[in-house]
Formats: C-alpha cells, sequence, structure tokens
C-alpha cells in the first residue's frame, strides 16, 4: 500500500500541503493587505519615499473633507435610489415570470445577458445613449413630448428641475442628486435588475403551493395572495437583496468611471462616489496611498457592518426553520 | 378572461425584455451606421442614410449644401471620417445627386478593431483569463478536497479564517495589494492581474459542500484498492464534481474577463493592456467616434455574451441557488 510508504508525520502534514497553495494566496493577497491597509493609513506615505507615522491624523482629516463628505451624499442617494427601486421591480418581474409556463427560459436569458456584459462597454453604450444630442434617451423623451434633457451633463438635481416645472423654487439642500447622478443611477437599476429577478424566481418557485391553494379556497383575491403570502414569504430572499445590492451600490465605480466628466466625477462633483474618490486619492495626482487607504477602511466598515448584519438575520431565520 | 390575463402578462414581460435589451439593440444599429449619419442626428434603429453626394477627385464624396443659388450650390464636401475637406464649394446643381437607401457599414468593426491594438488586447485578456480560472481550479480542487474529506488540527479555523476573507469587498485589496505589488516589483507585469486572483475563497467553499455530498463508500473501495489520496481525488472526487467545476470555471472566466479596477490600477504598458482597460482608454481617445465606439463596445462583449448563451442553464441555475442558501 502506498500509504506505508510516508512515515506517520508526513500524512499528517499531507492535507495541509492541499491547502498550502490557495493558503500562499489568501495570506499574500487577502490577509497581508487587510492589515497592511490599517498600517499605511496611520501613516503620511508615498510610494517611492518613506512614511512618517502621523497616527489618526488621516482620520480625523477626513472628516473634515468636504470632497468625502460629497462623495459620501452621493454614495448615498445612489443606494437611496438604486436599492428599493431594484427590489420592487425585480419582484414584480420575478412573480410575473411565475405566472407563466411557456417561454419562461427566454426570458430569463434575455433579462440575465446586462449582468454578463462588462461595465465599461454598458457604461460607453449608455453615455453615448445619453447624449445630448445625438442620444436615444433624448429622441425618446421628445418623442413623449418632452423636452431634451442635460442628463450627464446636468448637475441640478432632480426635484431642483421637478419642481421647477411647476414654478416652485427648492432650496439647494432638497434639490436630490443631480441629473447626472441620476443617469448614473438608472444605468445601476439596468444592471441589477436581471441578477435580482432571478434570485426572487428562485424564492418564489420556493414557496409551498399549499399556501396559495388554501387562501385560494378562503376566497382571497390575486392581489391578498401577494400581499399576505407571497411577500412574507419572500422576505429572506428580500432581505439578501437588500444587502448584496446594498453591498455592491457601495462599489459603484466603473460607471462613474467611464460616463461622467470631463473631469470625471462632474459635473461639479455630483457623480464622485466614495470608490473614485479612493481611487482619484490614491492614484490621482497626488498619489496619496495612506489618505487613500483611510478612506477605504471606512467604506470597508460600513460594508463589513452590512454584511455581519445580514449574516446575523440569516441565522435567526435558519433558527425560526 | 385567462387568457386576457396571460396576454397582459406576457406582453409586460416583454416590454421589460425590450427594455433590457434596448441599448445593445441600439449599440447593434449604432455600430453599423457611418459616422456621419450619426453626427447628423440620425437616431434610429435602422441604418438609413439620406445625403447629397458628388464625384470629387474621382471618388464620391458626401456634401453638405449651405446654399443654393440658382443653378448652383455652396457646399461643404466631407471625407470618410466625416471632417470636412472643401469648405464653400461652388458647384452645378447637375453635378449632385441624392442619395437615400439603407447601409450597413460592418467596416467599422474592422476599423474600430485596427484603431487601437485591439488583437494584442484579446489576447492578453484571454491569457490572463486562462491561467487565472485555471488556478483558480487548481488551488480550490486542492484545498476544498482537504477541507471536505480530511483530518487536520485546525481545519475548522483555517475554514472560517477562508470564509472570513470573503467578507472583505475587492476594492480594500486595491491600495495595499498595490503597495505590495510594488514591493515585489510586478507593478506593470502579467504576475499583477493573474498570481493575487489564484485562489478563489468561494470557488473553495462551493467545491467544498459537492465533495461532502460524495459517499465515503467509494473512497473506502479505492482505499481498499490502493488508491492513493491524490488519486481519490483525481479519480473519484473531480469527475463526480464536472459540473461544479463547470460552473466555477464559467464564474471566473467572467470576473477575470470583466475585471476593469484592478488591471487599471496595475497595468499602463500597452503590451500586457487587458480588453477593458483597452476599451475604456479607446473610449476617451475616441470619444466623438460614436459609431466605432459602439461596434468595440460590441465585439468586446461579444465573447462572454456567446459563453453566457451555451452555458445559461448553468449559469441561472448557480445564481438562483445562491439567493436560497445565501
Amino acid at each position: 500500500m502506498k500509504y506505508k510508504l510516508g512515515s506517520k508525520k508526513l500524512e499528517k502534514l499531507k492535507p495541509y500541503l492541499y491547502i498550502l497553495p490557495a493558503a500562499i494566496i489568501v495570506i499574500a493577497f487577502r490577509l497581508i493587505p487587510i492589515f497592511l491597509s490599517f498600517l499605511i493609513s496611520f501613516y503620511h506615505w508615498s510610494i517611492s519615499g518613506t512614511g512618517r507615522f502621523i497616527g489618526l491624523a488621516n482620520y480625523s482629516h477626513l472628516f473634515k473633507d468636504p470632497e468625502f463628505w460629497q462623495s459620501m451624499l452621493n454614495t448615498f442617494y445612489l443606494v437611496i435610489f438604486v436599492v428599493p427601486t431594484t427590489i420592487i421591480l425585480s419582484l414584480t418581474f420575478a412573480a410575473l415570470l411565475n405566472n407563466i409556463t411557456k417561454i419562461k427560459g427566454f426570458f430569463r436569458t434575455v433579462y440575465y445577458i446586462p449582468t454578463v456584459t462588462s461595465m465599461v462597454a454598458i457604461s460607453i453604450v449608455w453615455k453615448i445613449i445619453f447624449n445630448q444630442q445625438s442620444g436615444l434617451a433624448n429622441f425618446l423623451i421628445q418623442k413623449i413630448g418632452m423636452e431634451p434633457l442635460g442628463w450627464l451633463s446636468e448637475s441640478r438635481g432632480i426635484f431642483t428641475l421637478l419642481f421647477a416645472k411647476i414654478g416652485v423654487h427648492l432650496p439647494a439642500i432638497l434639490g436630490g442628486p443631480s441629473l447626472a447622478l441620476f443617469s448614473i443611477i438608472i444605468v445601476s437599476i439596468w444592471r441589477s435588475l436581471g441578477y435580482n429577478t432571478i434570485i426572487y424566481l428562485a424564492g418564489l418557485q420556493n414557496i409551498p403551493n399549499m399556501y396559495y391553494e388554501a387562501s385560494k379556497i378562503d376566497g382571497a383575491s390575486k392581489f391578498q395572495q401577494f400581499k399576505d403570502i407571497t411577500i412574507p414569504m419572500i422576505s429572506p430572499t428580500t432581505f439578501y437583496i437588500l444587502m448584496m445590492t446594498t453591498i455592491t451600490t457601495f462599489q459603484v465605480f466603473s460607471q462613474v468611471y467611464l460616463m461622467t466628466g470631463p473631469p470625471i466625477g462632474g459635473p461639479l462633483g455630483t457623480t464622485k462616489v466614495i470608490l473614485y474618490y479612493i481611487f482619484e486619492t490614491g492614484f490621482g495626482e497626488n498619489q496619496d496611498l495612506s489618505y487613500a487607504s483611510s478612506i477605504a477602511l471606512v467604506l470597508f466598515i460600513i460594508i463589513l457592518s452590512l454584511t455581519l448584519l445580514q449574516k446575523k438575520f440569516e441565522k435567526k431565520y435558519v433558527h425560526y426553520q | 378572461m385567462d387568457s386576457i390575463k396571460n396576454i397582459s402578462v406576457y406582453v409586460l414581460l416583454s416590454v421589460f425584455g425590450i427594455m433590457m435589451l434596448l441599448p445593445f439593440l441600439w449599440m447593434i444599429s449604432t455600430s453599423v451606421k457611418s459616422q456621419l449619419e450619426v453626427n447628423k442626428g440620425n437616431i434610429g434603429f435602422i441604418p438609413i442614410e439620406d445625403y447629397q453626394e458628388m464625384s470629387f477627385n474621382g471618388s464620391p464624396h458626401r456634401v453638405k449644401i449651405v446654399k443654393t443659388v440658382g443653378d448652383s450650390s455652396f457646399i461643404h464636401i466631407f471625407n470618410d471620417e466625416g471632417r470636412i475637406i472643401r469648405a464653400y464649394a461652388k458647384v452645378s446643381n447637375s453635378a449632385l445627386h441624392h442619395v437615400h437607401r439603407i447601409k450597413f457599414h460592418f467596416e467599422n468593426y474592422v476599423k474600430a478593431f485596427n484603431k487601437v491594438p485591439f488583437g494584442r488586447y484579446f489576447l492578453n485578456t484571454i491569457y490572463v483569463t486562462l491561467f487565472t480560472t485555471i488556478g483558480v481550479i487548481f488551488t480550490s480542487s486542492l484545498a476544498a478536497y482537504a477541507f471536505a474529506r480530511m483530518r487536520f488540527v485546525g481545519k475548522d479555523a483555517i475554514f472560517y479564517l477562508f470564509i472570513s476573507m470573503m467578507m472583505v469587498p475587492q476594492p480594500i485589496y486595491l491600495i495595499p495589494s498595490y503597495v505590495l505589488l510594488n514591493h515585489l516589483g510586478w507593478i506593470d507585469t502579467f504576475q499583477s492581474l493573474i498570481v493575487p486572483w489564484f485562489a478563489n475563497i468561494f470557488t473553495i467553499f462551493l467545491l467544498r459542500q459537492q465533495f461532502m455530498t460524495i459517499p465515503q463508500d467509494l473512497f473506502d473501495a479505492a482505499a481498499i484498492d490502493g488508491c492513493s489520496r491524490f488519486g481519490m481525488l483525481w479519480r473519484i472526487a473531480l469527475p463526480l464534481s464536472k459540473h461544479v467545476i463547470v460552473t466555477a470555471g464559467i464564474f471566473a472566466i467572467i470576473g477575470s474577463w470583466n475585471s476593469f479596477m484592478w488591471p487599471l490600477v496595475m497595468t499602463n504598458s500597452e503590451s500586457i493592456r487587458v480588453l477593458q482597460v483597452g476599451l475604456s482608454y479607446f473610449s476617451q481617445e475616441s470619444s466623438s467616434q460614436t459609431a466605432l465606439l459602439m461596434a468595440a463596445s460590441s465585439f468586446s462583449i461579444m465573447p462572454l455574451v456567446g459563453l453566457f448563451l451555451i452555458a445559461q442553464k448553468q449559469i441561472i441555475s448557480s445564481v438562483a441557488s445562491s439567493g436560497i442558501k445565501g
């Protein structure tokens, strides 16, 4: 037997050898970078020169940095608009899809295509769609009798624009996301719909049919069934989608990088999202990697809290089952 | 009643489907238009051309009439790229003739492909994707096998350490990895695009789940026949897990092919530039060449859309199950 060839000790070491290749990569390129990230954020440091320990100075600077707050606000707008819309639309379409038997697969495939296409190509296409003169967006809204819009070059808030139509002048603070950021929101929703529709559909198919049959006997309408059976039964999926979409929306980058500007994040910084601000700080003109690192860690803490919240909820749910 | 309801469901679903596909349809239709038509504001989905043409220097050129006086006109003459090569030329009206036709400019694809070295970008992307995918499957199978079928000290602790790494989103690694790779002298090399992605914790998790479902009897029988541990992985576990490996491979390919921010930061030279970064630079350099940009976007997404259409069942069913299990 081959087992005899190696000594007992070697046999004990074997499992570690199986893990070794993956472990080397995980330690070198996941674990160490996270610690390094904290370390860098306590320094004033550049890639060429030596660093100087400055403690929490990067963090205290961060709280006074208007650009940081602006990009947090922009990211927040993005989340607030993208997440609920995605949930409502993908649940609606999953529910419709769940009603049919023919060519269901065809629709699923069609809806999923945006998810596998690269964000770079998608952003290029949407940038041209939103082009003021020769874009499809203005062409379509003019067809339905609306005035052409500035889309990606419009820095005024969408609520400001909306209320101006009825002659109300809204204070800037209530203006909402700029129309430029709203264009990014549209693209982000469009991109996330297919994936979430598939997840919802799977969730819907998991609801036992007997609930619907029982309620039918009791004379419940389709709407009542949806409200009192589907929505509560699907809530774990909704929570999963809520968390996952929030986490991915916090990491929007390519849309902003490719669709806005010059300068990127414009007009007037209204589309600068947190990840682009990190990129610009760390790899732009100043190459301030240590400050960028501290912003990245703030983003990390936000995302980590959301993830932990999700895990906690999941455990509870499994427990109740 | 029911059939009306049914039809309206299909109508709604179709409207939604068109909404999802509209950007792609418009991308393709714009990609085969001439740039001059695009500039003129010809936005429709069919590449109709409508213009005045005249023979100039022995070949037909598109012209724009500025003003007609009697039987002659002042015109601008354009070249193929849409630039004016002669302004306010005065010609007789009989030299002009009206063109109205549908024409597909498939040559836009060739033009875009040759404008920047897209061939190189494709090869680089295939190279990176291939090695990353092979690496991921290799490291993940080994590790997943150990986690699923072996007993050793610290197994759970190591596994949870791995799993906890999954909670860290990719952008968080960006800056420290840049520092690290710079220290290793790997910035602007293929290694920086491949090696850090040699392991994928989600794939390890997926394969571990799969390996755990294989009955122990199979392994016991193999052991009696003198099969080594590695032999069990190679001859039993892997062949029985083909579908999971293919799925994991497909997701690795999609992830690697579409990866953008990482190669944007880690590389600079054109010789190792990957498709997404090349496409991004192309869009910044040729922002006015709408038709060519659309052509480039089209051919950049084609390989993955093709892969998706072939493997859609696998992709969709594994995405669907990820939501249920969480």
